[in-house]
């Protein structure tokens, strides 16, 4: 896959979205390049995950563009992944989780076999591989997706809050895999509510605030000095809206 | 998905394997409940098909749809018991030739008490006349069978219109006889039934025979041919083989001996 | 009641001492509807489930008439394949009138839309779940019938009891097509009808009840190897 021709950078121009009469994302627009951990951060409500959905494709946009760098084709929903905050796991082993999305590509079965194996045993679930991946805990399920979306080796991977249902074990678990992911060359977009969990993982912040994208700033940068009311706001833990 | 292969395969395989779907050597022969229901067949075939190799398929049905059948080609060989309707058949270029097999006789059943007073008349018109005078409950096939159009007749000749009164004292059944003597003995009803039926029939309840013996209510069976020249899949050899063995002398003391509690329940006439 | 006494008396009978010919008729009665089963649930998984997820011409009034013939009275169904293998009809030199093939044919009819429009909801129920993650996953039109068919196994594997119970309990179309013929044809329905219409009220209602207790056998094997493979949290 590395040969390929990137997907990015992903591109959105005066993106909106409506739904019921109203509109949740306006005329958002920026650009997402290879390399830093984007994080979307707002309260709840703001349309984070709208906006994930949106840079995605799983929703189409009511108004503005969403271009990738390489033209659209089965090549380009192949090299990005998604892990949602509610993990939706197939009725099936964890093994077989981890080699479906592989599967679906059309990786021969005999590369599969390692593949998954590494994947699982990144994700700390060696061990469990023949079990039902319905009846793991909520941590385990979380992480077992996150093998599911690192065996693709994708060139993006999108997360929408994956640790809002997780303890704090669960959760560190979680956080060390997406450092991992990062460290073997993936772009990181994730979303969070989570102000500590911001902190920790971002290297960019996009802030987004009733369905706007009011600021966008180096991580340390956007902790010290918030450029919006809405934005210090929301640091100093205010309800300001 | 190597579980839906192997099912897939094993399904295929299931289907080619039936038993019911291998080539043999057999004949369909439309007949009617009554010669079914009485047993006959379960005791006459088997002397056939040992001497023949011939496996014989009876489609036991009332003579009206058997009829329809053999017309469609779907039986080799008819065998019912209604003279006109195999002659119209025959007469029509759908059956070869119709061939005497044997015969027995219908008999008027009715309830102990019977309410019509119609016990030990010879004359069935006469009866029927009364049933209708006492609307005493009737139970008819109502479903075109050989017993059917039998009784028909008889009720034209007791000059009754017992259609008019259908869902009164005139029940139809559009049902075979052992169901319509089901409902006879449920309802106490008189009814119209072949001796065969009658007596090999395990639910009698309180019935008995009311009338018997009159002309008008002899029985006979004819088989016939489906005419190879309409349907060319007709198995006209074995089919004839079949009729050939009834009217034969073994096929014919088959018939005869055949008994239900000591009593002989067909009496071969083949000419 | 003397009748219902000694039909259990029968039936019991009947169990212990299997004769030839039950031996015959039961094993004909489950031939019959396994492989009739088989061949709808072959044709109307993909079916219900072509109908769940695809949006083509014709869906709606597709998915109505599926639901709508669950309740397809037997007879009918008999008679339209009478019609269809009738020697006088269209299949006729196909030569399968009054023969198993012919039984199978018409009771798949009767199961195809009880297993398609029951897969058809159940696939519907699973795909709300999977949605979005099977779209993420990038999985294409046909992968995702399969996955959505493969996760729903074993609330399908109801959807499929359901149609097996109808096959093997019909009368009405096997009578017709079939012909009830002693050794060939002959299943435990319609040998009930024959001995009902023979009169033998105890023996057709034993042979019911063996029916009923081989329909209960089924049942309880197929939940009980489901069980088996099915994980405690499916």
């Amino acid at each position: 896959m590395a040969e390929r021709e990137a997907i990015l950078p992903l591109r959105l121009e005066g993106v909106c979205f409506d739904a019921g009469g109203k509109r949740l994302i306006e005329d958002v627009s920026f650009g997402l390049r290879a390399g830093k951990r984007s994080v979307i951060l707002g309260p709840n409500g703001a349309g984070k995950s709208l906006l994930l959905r949106l840079c995605h494709g799983l929703l189409s946009p009511s108004a503005g563009t969403i271009s990738w760098a390489a033209p659209e084709g089965a090549g380009r929903a192949h090299r990005q992944a998604m892990v949602f905050q509610r993990p939706v796991l197939l009725r099936r082993s964890a093994a077989a989780n981890v080699a479906y999305p592989l599967r679906l590509r059309g990786v021969p079965a005999r590369e599969r076999g390692a593949r998954v194996e590494e994947a699982l045993a990144r994700a700390g679930l060696g061990a469990k591989s023949k079990q039902a991946a319905r009846s793991l805990s909520g941590g385990e399920q979380q992480r077992l997706a996150m093998a599911r979306a690192w065996v693709m080796a994708p060139e993006v991977l999108f997360l929408d809050e994956p640790t809002a249902n997780l303890d704090p074990a669960a959760t560190r678990a979680i956080e060390t895999l997406i450092g991992d992911v990062h460290a073997s060359g993936a772009k990181i977009v994730m979303t969070t509510h989570d102000l500590g969990q911001a902190r920790r993982l971002a290297d960019e912040i996009l802030f987004l605030h009733r369905g706007r994208l009011l600021e966008r700033a180096e991580a340390a940068a956007f902790f010290s000095k918030p450029r919006t009311a809405e934005a210090s706001a929301f640091l100093k833990g205010d309800l300001a809206w | 998905m190597v579980t839906r292969r192997i099912f897939l395969a094993g399904f295929i395989l299931a289907a080619m394997t039936f038993p019911g779907l291998a080539a043999e050597r057999s004949i369909v022969v439309a007949s009617t409940t009554s010669t079914e229901n009485s047993g006959l067949f379960g005791a006459i075939l088997p002397i056939f098909e040992a001497a023949s190799g011939i496996r014989v398929k009876i489609v036991a049905v009332g003579t009206g749809q058997a009829i329809k059948l053999a017309r469609n080609g779907d039986a080799d060989v008819l065998l019912v018991h209604h003279r006109p309707s195999e002659e119209a058949f025959v007469g029509q270029g759908f059956g070869v030739k119709r061939f005497s097999i044997m015969y027995n006789d219908f008999v008027l059943v009715g309830p102990e008490n019977d309410p019509a007073g119609v016990r030990g008349l010879t004359d069935a018109a006469t009866a029927l006349a009364r049933i209708a005078a006492a609307k005493a409950i009737f139970a008819s096939r109502g479903d075109d069978s050989g017993t059917h159009k039998k009784e028909l007749e008889l009720w034209r000749a007791a000059k009754v219109h017992a259609q008019a009164a259908s869902g009164q004292w005139y029940r139809e059944t559009g049902a075979g006889m052992g169901a319509t003597l089901n409902t006879a003995s449920a309802l106490g009803a008189y009814v119209l039934a072949d001796r065969g039926t009658w007596i090999a029939f395990a639910n009698k309840g309180d019935l008995g025979i009311m009338v018997e013996g009159d002309a008008r209510l002899f029985n006979p069976y004819g088989a016939i041919l489906v005419n190879p020249a309409r349907h060319r899949h007709i198995k006209a050899a074995e089919g004839q083989a079949f009729i050939d063995w009834l009217i034969s002398p073994a096929g014919q003391q088959a018939i005869a001996d055949y008994k239900r509690g000591g009593r002989q329940l067909f009496f071969p006439n083949a000419d | 009641m003397n009748d219902i006494t000694a039909a259990f008396g029968m039936a019991f009978a009947m169990l212990l001492d299997l004769d030839r010919d039950l031996i015959e008729i039961v094993g004909l009665s489950l031939r019959v509807s396994f492989l009739a089963v088989g061949l709808a649930v072959l044709l109307g998984l993909p079916l219900g489930a072509a109908v769940a997820l695809y949006r083509f011409p014709g869906r709606t009034v597709l998915h109505a008439l599926l639901t709508a013939f669950m309740g397809l009275p037997p007879v009918v169904v008999g008679l339209v394949v009478y019609l269809l293998l009738s020697r006088a009809g269209p299949l006729g030199v196909l030569g399968l009138l009054f023969t198993p093939a012919a039984m199978i044919l018409a009771q798949c009819l009767l199961v195809l839309p009880i297993v398609a429009a029951l897969s058809a909801q159940i696939v519907a129920d699973l795909n709300r779940e999977y949605d979005e993650q099977l779209r993420s996953l990038a999985a294409g039109p046909g992968q995702r019938l399969v996955t959505l068919l493969w996760d729903g196994r074993f609330s399908l594997l109801t959807a499929i009891l359901a149609g097996f119970g109808r096959a093997i309990a019909e009368v009405g179309a096997v009578m017709i097509v079939g012909g009830n013929i002693a050794h060939s044809t002959r299943v435990m329905t319609t040998a009930i009808a024959l001995e009902t219409s023979k009169g033998n009220l105890a023996l057709a209602l034993g042979l019911g009840l063996v029916l009923i207790v081989l329909a209960l056998t089924v049942n309880l094997a197929v939940l009980a190897l489901r069980d088996a493979v099915r994980p405690s949290h499916g």
